[in-house]
């Protein structure tokens, strides 16, 4: 048994030409055997199940319908990600304020709207009209009405739900951001201020860039749960990803093969937004570590230069 | 006893206008008192050393002269200008944090723990305070920078991320990033503490030829021979309060009051 281990490592070389060889693990080749096997039987599966109906799939996959609700649950995923990082900043750097009303007011928020169930909030706004028939906008009590509006025609369904997601995102994305801020060294706070910059630009110029590296990853975490947190939405009868497949399938009754097509385009769109989330921390990682790290595609060139580099070298080795 | 030469740059020196002046400081840090009433006086062109134990309030005293620290009894003035506050009655408030802003851009600082961005390159990190700060055009204050990185040694490394640099490069390119604001005075916060060993001289070295050039400093350190060879004055505190003040061959060598003697007994 120890023989099978060490024989790789003692090619015949002289004595002060001694290399290192990489420990074998004999163990692993089972493990791929066996992941290979579940793949094989996963692969089988799609491939004969005709419950599938892999030919409805693909008549439904690039239908102007499912197109159309793929768009609106794109712009729902943007604009929500948009004001709730908006709303998350602001709220952040408001919660770490010296000044009570701000830290107080920006601790109630997020008390409120992480501690009520997303798909209740929907409900709620999408239902708006009949707690508040019109919406004045004002100072509450007091003071002159600047704006109102009937709420059944402000609040449409779309509007429902992007206040929805974008208040219940905001909450999240202040505990990011808080996060983020605290996590830069009270040095770089002092180093700016005493060469006089105030406090609004060591804020933009110095903290916030630099804790973008503990924020960004979360908050690519954050717009993939967005994604798939839209399809809540459809509740509101609006007619995002999800809605849309429920409509057709209402119609036709091919429920499973419709819901593939929903799963794939959300599975598509995850797998992109991954990608620009790597990019992304990528650039942030600036002056981080010495050296960048390689993108995958500069990876892949390194190997295949350096398999090319061990092929050229293995006679010479040998020999 | 002394000779004519000293007796003239010493009265040379006292001709000098007042840079900062320290009048009382005091500072608590809840129960604990950690100034109790500190005077200076800082002329310009002088090099004041401030030497003592740690926990003696040093640092704390160099942090209170640009308000990094709001103090609880005295007054700073820098130029005159009280320096954190306003005096309103009897009573002192603290400035808007615009005017604050604009007191600390004339003062220089530079940290034991050299404090650059290290989001920025070396360049950058030099220029972003002129530029965002003074509002002087980007090509003006990169011209400025590039000087002033050549003076520290370092204009090769303009375009590298701090942290691709060793700590005395550093604590050299902070240097420069003080400098460019073109300080009135500039405050060391035990410059070297954080270096190793053999990359303390090079940060000495530059500090040096600032002295040479005129520049106003004062310089918390530990590094006695330096204190001996570039400071006009010495300050030794001990426990919130200055112990012994003078010329630094003075207080090296012929230290009056016993708490200095056992301080530098055991540092010397």
């Amino acid at each position: 048994m120890n023989a099978a281990v060490s024989t790789p490592s003692r090619p015949t070389e002289t004595k002060d030409d001694v290399r290192v060889a990489h420990r074998q693990h004999p163990g692993w080749w089972v493990l791929v055997v066996f992941v290979a096997l579940c793949l094989a039987g996963l692969v089988k599966m799609l491939v004969t199940n005709p419950n599938l109906q892999w030919d409805v799939v693909a008549d439904y996959f690039f239908s102007t319908r499912i197109l159309r609700g793929l768009v609106v649950t794109l712009e729902l995923t943007v604009l929500a990600m948009f004001f709730g990082i908006l709303l998350g900043i602001l709220t952040a750097v408001m919660r770490l304020s010296p000044i009570r009303i701000l830290s107080s007011v920006a601790w109630a928020y997020t008390w409120f709207f992480r501690g009520t169930p997303l798909l209740v909030q929907i409900i709620f706004w999408y239902n708006l009209a009949a707690l508040f028939p019109t919406i004045d906008l004002g100072i509450p009590l007091i003071g002159p009405t600047l704006w109102s509006g009937d709420a059944n025609v402000v609040i449409t369904p779309f509007v429902a739900a992007l206040l929805g997601l974008a208040l219940n995102e905001g909450a999240y994305m202040s505990e990011i951001v808080r996060g983020g801020i605290v996590s830069v060294d009270q040095g770089q706070h002092e180093a700016a201020v005493a060469l006089g910059m105030r406090n609004s630009r060591v804020m933009r110029r110095i903290v916030l860039p630099q804790a973008m590296r503990v924020i960004v990853p979360p908050t690519g975490n954050q717009v993939i749960g967005m994604l798939k947190s839209t399809a809540l939405v459809s509740v509101t009868s609006t007619s995002e990803l999800l809605y849309t497949t429920q409509q057709i399938y209402n119609q036709n009754f091919q429920t499973i093969p419709l819901l593939i097509v929903a799963s794939l385009w959300y599975l598509i769109v995850t797998s992109v937004l991954s990608v620009i989330q790597y990019y992304i921390e990528r650039r942030y990682a600036r002056g981080g570590r010495r050296e960048l790290p390689l993108t995958p595609w500069q990876r892949l060139q390194r190997t295949f230069v350096g398999l090319r580099g061990r092929v050229q070298a293995a006679p010479a080795g040998r020999a | 006893m002394t000779t004519p030469v000293t007796t003239a740059s010493t009265n040379q020196l006292d001709e000098r206008e007042v840079v900062l002046r320290a009048t009382g400081i005091r500072k608590r840090f809840g129960p604990v008192e950690v100034l109790k009433g500190v005077d200076l006086t800082v002329l310009r062109g002088e090099v004041m050393c401030i030497i003592g134990p740690s926990g003696s309030g040093k640092s704390t005293l160099l942090r209170s002269l640009n308000h990094l620290e709001e103090i609880d009894g005295g007054k700073v003035e820098l130029d005159g200008d009280l320096v954190g506050y306003r005096q309103r009655g009897h009573r002192y408030v603290t400035l808007p944090e615009k005017q604050l802003a604009a007191q600390r851009a004339r003062i220089g600082m530079v940290f034991q723990s050299f404090n650059l961005f290290p989001h920025m390159t070396v360049l950058q990190n030099v220029v972003e305070a002129p530029v965002g700060v003074l509002k002087q055009p980007v090509a003006d204050a990169k011209a400025n920078a590039m000087r002033l990185l050549e003076r520290v040694g370092l204009a090769a490394k303009a375009n590298n991320y701090p942290r691709q640099l060793s700590g005395g490069q550093q604590q050299r390119v902070a240097i420069a990033r003080a400098l460019a604001m073109k300080p009135r005075l500039m405050l060391f916060d035990e410059p070297t503490s954080a270096l190793d060993p053999e990359l303390v001289g090079e940060v000495l070295e530059v500090m040096k030829a600032l002295a040479r050039d005129g520049l106003t400093m004062v310089v918390v350190t530990h590094e006695m021979g330096f204190a001996r060879e570039v400071a006009d004055s010495l300050l030794f505190m001990d426990g919130g309060v200055v112990v012994e003040r003078g010329h630094p061959r003075d207080v090296l060598l012929n230290p009056q009051m016993p708490r200095t003697k056992d301080f530098l007994s055991r540092v010397l």
